[in-house]
């Protein structure tokens, strides 16, 4: 009986290792593994793992193909929906998407779907990627403002569609998130990031780098004097918020972005690279999402004490249960409700230490965690040099104030019709973190999708 | 990539380049900068655009050789190629978006300090282009740092210079200089627009705060991306924090925080000083006495 198996274990580099170099956690599985596990699969009729996931891959059917060693085939079956299964099944939720849903899990362990499908992707890359469909030109053009998973996903449709497609990339990186967001240890950069993007260009979509939509060139301009058809905006969450705070511009207090985008998008911990970072020798990371996880490890990797404070208590912390784990692993402190009031410096204006309060569980608040409350009396100071804000980020709000009506909401989101991803304005689409705030990489090419199948028939229809 | 079309040195150290960059040329506008990027390991530097040709396509930047990246930028000769040169970004400056009419009647000077001459000059050139005619004060250390001097001259009312040893011009700082001319030589001005070293836009502040003219400064804070991601470039002003990327790079100097702004880009000061220690750089404009 397949499901007799038990989930075949992944490999991962030693915690005590790792925490002082930038490569690579997980190994992922060998052939060997992976077509046990795929094995495993129990391939239902009624697949609830296809529902769950945001871009629809035919989960049992690429699973079918691993464990009769089919990979190429599997990579197929996949590229029809994702053209980033190494990305995907490194970063994906599953335990609340696909693996959540498995049949398997009710009694048992459910079938590693992520670890299967980054197995594929990884496949794929190292035999020259994967041959992927497409209609002949159709003569019509679509700009994508950003070239992180929502424009990606969005442009890899639409170019399988026939459609002529340019995705605009503001830094001079192509992947967005992907590339200044995601450390290097979850996700490389050159070695499966760039490939996947191949994948992309492989469609025949363009890329142009450097290029600020809203500065460079406007939306207008794009649909006016370019001849875009449809424009779809992918531009992600990528303002940073700070806490407001006193003490907050010290020398030393930077937020997560800034930190992950000088170590991940500039290379700045490999010497080699111009770009400086600043570490210190206790950094204290306020915030409890991955942002925060990928922060706090990031700067465990640097030579850092480092330490987590989070206002709720462990059981509320947003972050995926396997980052807490991992970080955990590598020796990250995590001090659990623990509310900074006030930065404090030194005479020269650099972070000496973090003023906090203890704080208690009370009632659940409108999202159902209990929220915290300030235990009275209970100021203390935790001693560090640098400080990373890690509370989350909100669209840029570039693209609204030079594009006449289109609508943000008042948190600074595009809106956008969640089945289409049509914005206020005929012919613009949006989709992802400048829609929705910061989320994940899979929502966002779920957008992405819906919104490529609604500028076809947009543009059809015109 | 963008390619390097002509390259000049001006001044010692001091470059100034035309880089081919049409889409940037045809949406610039005074006051915005450019992300500058050389190498595949390069970081990205924030500098002022000089100057914008939409026809030809092209964008000028001047740059002084001081860390690391800005010697590379200047190493690179005509025909050569930066990796990035990414803009126009900030805000464009204020009066762009004035009443002509009204901007006409104002009486404005400009204080530009070393390489500030070079983003005060597409200011200048602009209000030309719009029949106001704006005085310009132009600080060096000596006659030989002064730069664009000429191409100033052409489009400012009246040109000062100013030069710390006196060699050329007015013997003194700028400061000494606005106060001269007000207290001295009857000239009466509504607005003050400064661009120079953050030490000397901090002393400007406070000179045109004793006369009470209305001030702008241009801030050259750290920065990564440039876009508003980052807030590396995060300065106080009126108490409140505001990105020098987006929010700026221009704001009232009155209101600017100084001491924090200065503060804050010594952040990476050390760790500069190491990647520099190879370096055989010797300071010109004064740094480090």
């Amino acid at each position: 009986m397949a499901n007799k198996i038990p989930r075949v274990p992944v490999r991962e580099q030693d915690a005590k290792v790792r925490a002082t170099n930038f490569e690579e956690v997980c190994y992922g599985y060998n052939i060997e593994e992976a077509q046990l596990e795929a094995s495993r699969c129990l391939t239902c009729k009624n697949p609830k793992c296809v529902d769950m996931c945001p871009v629809s891959i035919d989960i049992p059917s690429f699973i079918d193909e691993v464990a009769k060693g089919n990979f190429a085939e599997a990579a197929s079956i996949i590229a029809r929906d994702s053209s980033l299964p190494s990305v995907c099944g490194r970063v994906c939720p599953q335990e609340v998407q696909c693996e959540g849903a498995c049949i398997l899990g009710i009694k048992k362990e459910p079938v590693a779907i992520g670890k299967l499908e980054r197995f594929v992707g990884d496949w794929s890359i190292e035999n020259g990627g994967v041959k992927c469909e497409k209609a002949p030109d159709n003569g019509y053009k679509v700009a994508i403002v950003g070239s992180g998973p929502a424009g990606l996903a969005c442009a890899s449709d639409l170019a399988k569609l026939g459609y002529g497609v340019k995705i605009f990339e503001a830094l001079h990186k192509v992947g967005g998130v992907l590339e200044y967001g995601i450390p290097e240890f979850r996700l490389p950069k050159d070695k499966i990031v760039a490939k996947e993007v191949e994948n992309v260009k492989r469609l025949g979509v363009e890329i142009e780098t450097d290029t600020i939509v809203g500065r460079t060139v406007t939306i207008d301009e794009l649909i006016d004097d370019e001849g875009y058809g449809a424009v779809f905006v992918g531009s992600g969450a990528g303002l940073p918020k700070f806490m407001g705070i006193n003490g907050e511009n010290y020398n030393g207090v930077v937020s997560a972005n800034e930190f992950l985008t000088r170590a991940n998008l500039m290379k700045a911990y490999d010497d080699e690279y111009d770009t400086p970072i600043y570490v210190g020798n206790r950094v204290v990371v306020i915030g409890g999402g991955n942002v925060a996880m990928d922060a706090v490890r990031t700067a465990k990797r640097l030579g850092a004490d480092a330490h987590i404070v989070y206002r709720r208590s462990e059981a509320e912390l947003p972050a995926r249960v396997e980052e807490v784990h991992h970080a955990k692993e590598e020796g990250i402190n995590f001090q659990m409700l623990t509310n900074p009031i006030e930065v404090i410096g030194d005479e020269k204006g650099w972070v000496k230490s973090i003023k906090c309060v203890q704080m208690e569980l009370g009632e659940p608040d409108a999202s159902g965690r209990r929220s915290p409350v300030v235990v009275a009396g209970s100021e203390f100071e935790i001693e560090c040099d640098v400080v990373i804000m890690a509370l989350g980020t909100s669209p840029n709000p570039l693209i609204v104030s030079t594009t006449e009506g289109l609508d943000a909401n008042r948190w600074g989101c595009l809106v956008a019709n969640e089945e289409t991803g049509a914005t206020t304005r005929p012919g613009i689409f949006a989709g992802g973190d400048v829609v929705t705030g910061a989320a994940t990489v899979i929502l966002a090419m779920g957008a992405g999708r819906k919104a490529a199948k609604a500028i076809d028939e947009y543009i059809r229809n015109k | 990539m963008f390619k390097i079309l002509e390259k000049q040195e001006i001044a010692p150290n001091i470059y100034k380049m035309a880089i081919e960059a049409p889409r940037v040329a045809r949406s610039a506008q005074p006051g915005q900068f450019v992300i500058v990027r050389v190498g595949d390991k390069g970081e990205r530097v924030p500098l002022t655009i000089s100057d914008y040709d939409k026809e030809r396509g092209s964008v000028t930047i001047v740059t002084q050789t001081i860390g690391v990246s800005t010697k590379k930028i200047c190493a690179l000769n005509e025909g050569e190629y930066l990796h990035a040169f990414a803009g126009p970004l900030g805000l464009p400056s204020e009066f762009i978006k004035e009443d002509i009419e009204e901007l006409r009647k104002k009486r404005i000077l400009f204080v530009a300090g070393g390489v500030g001459a070079a983003p005060v000059y597409p200011q200048v050139k602009w209000l030309h282009e719009n029949g106001v005619e704006a005085d310009v004060i132009v600080g060096a250390k000596s006659g030989e740092m002064l730069i664009m001097e000429d191409e100033l001259r052409a489009v400012a009312g009246n040109l000062y210079i100013a030069t710390d040893d006196g060699s050329v011009g007015f013997h003194g700082l700028v400061t000494n200089l606005i106060a001269d001319l007000i207290e001295n030589q009857g000239k009466v001005y509504d607005e003050v627009i400064a661009i120079g070293p953050m030490i000397m836009m901090k002393f400007v502040t406070l000179t045109t705060k004793k006369y009470n003219i209305k001030t702008i400064v241009s801030l050259n804070t750290l920065m990564v991306d440039g876009t508003g991601m980052c807030g590396a470039c995060r300065v106080t002003v009126g108490g409140k924090t505001l990105f020098a990327c987006v929010d700026g790079p221009e704001f009232d100097g009155h209101l600017v925080d100084f001491d924090e702004a200065m503060r804050r880009q010594g952040m990476y000061k050390s760790l500069e000083a190491r990647a520099n220690e190879h370096a055989d750089h010797t300071c010109k404009i004064g740094l480090g006495k």
